[in-house]
């Protein structure tokens, strides 16, 4: 999550190469996405070769494990009969087919249960995301606005208990008191007990709800959904602030801004027109990264809230030490976050003509 | 707002920061003297709130809570201490390796580097983690390892900025090895900026391994670090002085170690704060 703070700019990634055309550096960013993606499945696969003990015993179960022909035919799927470098080749292989392994504890491809899993956590990142660029916007905005004084001073203070709050700690004081004392929100989980989710077309309820017209149903997911999705939203709501100041303050010192105010515009028209719009250029590269940190930060939280998402799921997987699980769980969230940055740093090359010709 | 830029105490938040972080420290050197009782003594009822005997409550199973909290100190504080210091200096290796000999070893280790930020990184915690088994020792590495790449980045841009200024070239010149060159002449321009991003970063190795003790895959439980006594409170959450008290602990720390970075950060030259924040 610290990465957050960095904005990503492509220039960075290129530094002294000449980039003559946008095809040129779309196909050179591209091609770097795919290594970093093979470089996170090589980690991946490094991480399972940690655990001691024998895979096919964890993964097989005892009565799989006293039939010798079941255990041959698995370790024969999964390549272990192998050398590791071969080993990795077949893992390679299996990931580009889908198949992210066998969960040990659901019994089921990993792939499966991901697919169940992961819109839980994609409606939660969703609204946390909404939440904390609304908030990040506006509380950057003021805080750079009357730069060190009284509102600046305390939303810094804000920001900064945002950032080093655990969350774990935050999700239950927030569950104690607006569940548990105040009843503003309804319990754990994604609908209240006894009630039948809408019938699958995303996986998120509210959008499905929504989907099938049924709006109380919609209502009702949506009130499960806010109390997690704010704590979620806290931290980036903080880190966003931040980084809107410095942006802001970044753009004040500009000639054309003075240039701007030297005319005569209104003080209010001059960081409207001048100064945020430029700024939400920059926030548009960190939102990217910052909807991948909330999709792996939501371990903590829905840990708290009973949330079945995929936190929840990469949890449970290490608890039980199903590796495979947690890595689909990690190669799937890598994945978004290398795809977010990817296309970040070609939208802004579409919005942005100065990197261009950089 | 301030008169002295140069000195951190002039700031603020610099001072309460580095006031709460003594007072935790004192906390951990004389957890004895200050805890009213012993940390995994069984000595009380079960579950009762914080009262006139016990000021934070005490646990399920009749231990007192300020007395774990005040013990936790010196569980958490020297840990999270520890691994940002590995973090900085594994991360500061292989920064000035890949900055100072650039080609295709920076461009090696640069792209591990990238893979690493790529991971998410408590998922990527989590696994090594579980993977070595949960234990403290296990959770330190898990965090070390996903921690380490910031500095990399830092140090290697610090060492490309200044690797060819005249005073280097000068000094290699003068037959100076490669290692003096690397420890002489560049080690200051790096280690001012390096010692922020590390009081930036301990807030944030903190809550990593706090986080992962309250997954139960660092601390176990009869130990009374913080974030495991957190997640004690879970189970209970009706309890709240269970939960309440060491996820305090944990907030005021991470918030000295912030404080102190964003005062240092904004102290620091504007071009080294600028690669900082970015």
């Amino acid at each position: 999550m610290k990465d957050l703070l960095r904005r990503r700019t492509p220039s960075e990634k290129f530094d002294g190469v000449r980039r003559n055309s946008l095809g040129v550096f779309i196909v050179r960013r591209i091609a770097v996405g795919i290594l970093l993606m093979l470089g996170i499945t090589l980690i991946s696969f490094s991480v399972t070769q940690l655990v001691p003990g024998d895979p096919a015993a964890l993964n097989l179960g005892q009565s799989a494990m006293s039939d010798p022909t079941i255990v041959a035919a698995w370790r024969a799927k999964y390549g272990l009969d192998k050398p590791v470098p071969e080993q990795y080749i077949i893992y390679i292989n299996h990931l580009l087919h889908g198949d992210l392994g066998q969960s040990q504890q659901s019994r089921r491809a990993v792939s499966t249960d991901l697919k169940e899993y992961f819109p839980a956590t994609l409606e939660l990142a969703t609204v946390a995301i909404f939440f904390s660029l609304i908030f990040g916007l506006l509380f950057g905005v003021i805080a750079a606005i009357t730069r060190n004084r009284w509102p600046d001073q305390v939303i810094r203070f804000f920001t900064l208990t945002g950032v080093s709050v655990p969350t774990f700690w935050l999700s239950l004081v927030f569950f104690y008191i607006f569940y548990f004392k105040l009843s503003w929100f309804p319990s754990n989980g994604r609908l209240d007990p006894g009630t039948d989710a809408p019938s699958t077309i995303t996986g998120m309820y509210t959008v499905d709800a929504l989907l099938h017209g049924q709006f109380s149903l919609f209502w009702q997911a949506f009130r499960h959904l806010l109390l997690p999705a704010i704590v979620l939203a806290i931290y980036t709501i903080a880190v966003l602030t931040r980084f809107t100041r410095a942006s802001i303050l970044e753009i004040l010192n500009n000639d054309y801004v003075r240039a701007a105010r030297a005319k005569g515009l209104p003080e209010s028209l001059v960081i409207r027109r001048h100064v945020l719009r430029p700024a939400l250029l920059s926030i548009v590269t960190i939102a990217g990264v910052a909807f991948g940190n909330l999709l792996a930060g939501s371990v903590l939280v829905e840990n708290v809230f009973s949330w079945p998402g995929i936190g929840q799921y990469a949890y449970r997987s290490s608890i039980g030490l199903d590796l495979p699980g947690i890595m689909g769980v990690s190669i799937v969230v890598a994945g978004i976050f290398i795809t977010m940055n990817l296309l970040v740093d070609i939208a802004y090359h579409f919005i942005d003509p100065s990197l261009r010709h950089a | 707002m301030r008169k002295n830029p140069d000195s951190p105490l002039r700031q603020p938040l610099a001072v309460i920061g580095v006031t709460i972080l003594v007072i935790w420290i004192l906390v951990a050197i004389f957890a004895p003297l200050i805890a009213p009782s012993n940390p995994i003594a069984q000595n009380y009822g079960q579950l009762l709130p914080p009262n006139a005997h016990n000021w934070f409550g005490t646990d399920s199973v009749g231990r007192d809570v300020l007395s774990r909290v005040v013990y936790g100190a010196r569980i958490t504080l020297p840990l999270s201490i520890m691994l940002v210091i590995l973090a900085m200096i594994v991360g500061t290796v292989i920064g000035a390796i890949a900055g100072y000999f650039g080609g295709w070893i920076d461009a090696a280790l640069m792209r591990f580097t990238d893979v690493v930020l790529a991971f998410p990184g408590i998922i990527l915690a989590m696994a090594v983690a579980a993977a070595l088994g949960a234990e403290l020792r296990n959770a330190v590495f898990a965090v070390v390892l996903v921690a380490w790449p910031t500095y990399a980045r830092l140090v290697r841009g610090l060492i490309l900025s200044s690797k060819n200024a005249d005073y280097v070239t000068s000094s290699r010149l003068l037959g100076a090895s490669t290692t003096r060159a690397l420890f002489v002449d560049l080690r200051p321009n790096i280690s001012g900026p390096v010692f922020v991003l590390a009081a930036l970063e301990a807030g944030n190795g903190m809550l990593l391994l706090s986080g992962l003790s309250f997954l139960g895959l660092g601390a176990r439980p009869p130990s009374a670090e913080w974030g495991a006594m957190v997640s004690a409170g879970a189970n209970n959450f009706d309890k709240w002085w269970l939960a309440v008290f060491p996820g305090l602990a944990i907030l005021t720390a991470v918030l000295a170690f912030n404080f102190l970075g964003d005062a240092l950060r904004d102290i620091l030259d504007p071009r080294t704060a600028k690669a900082l924040r970015e």
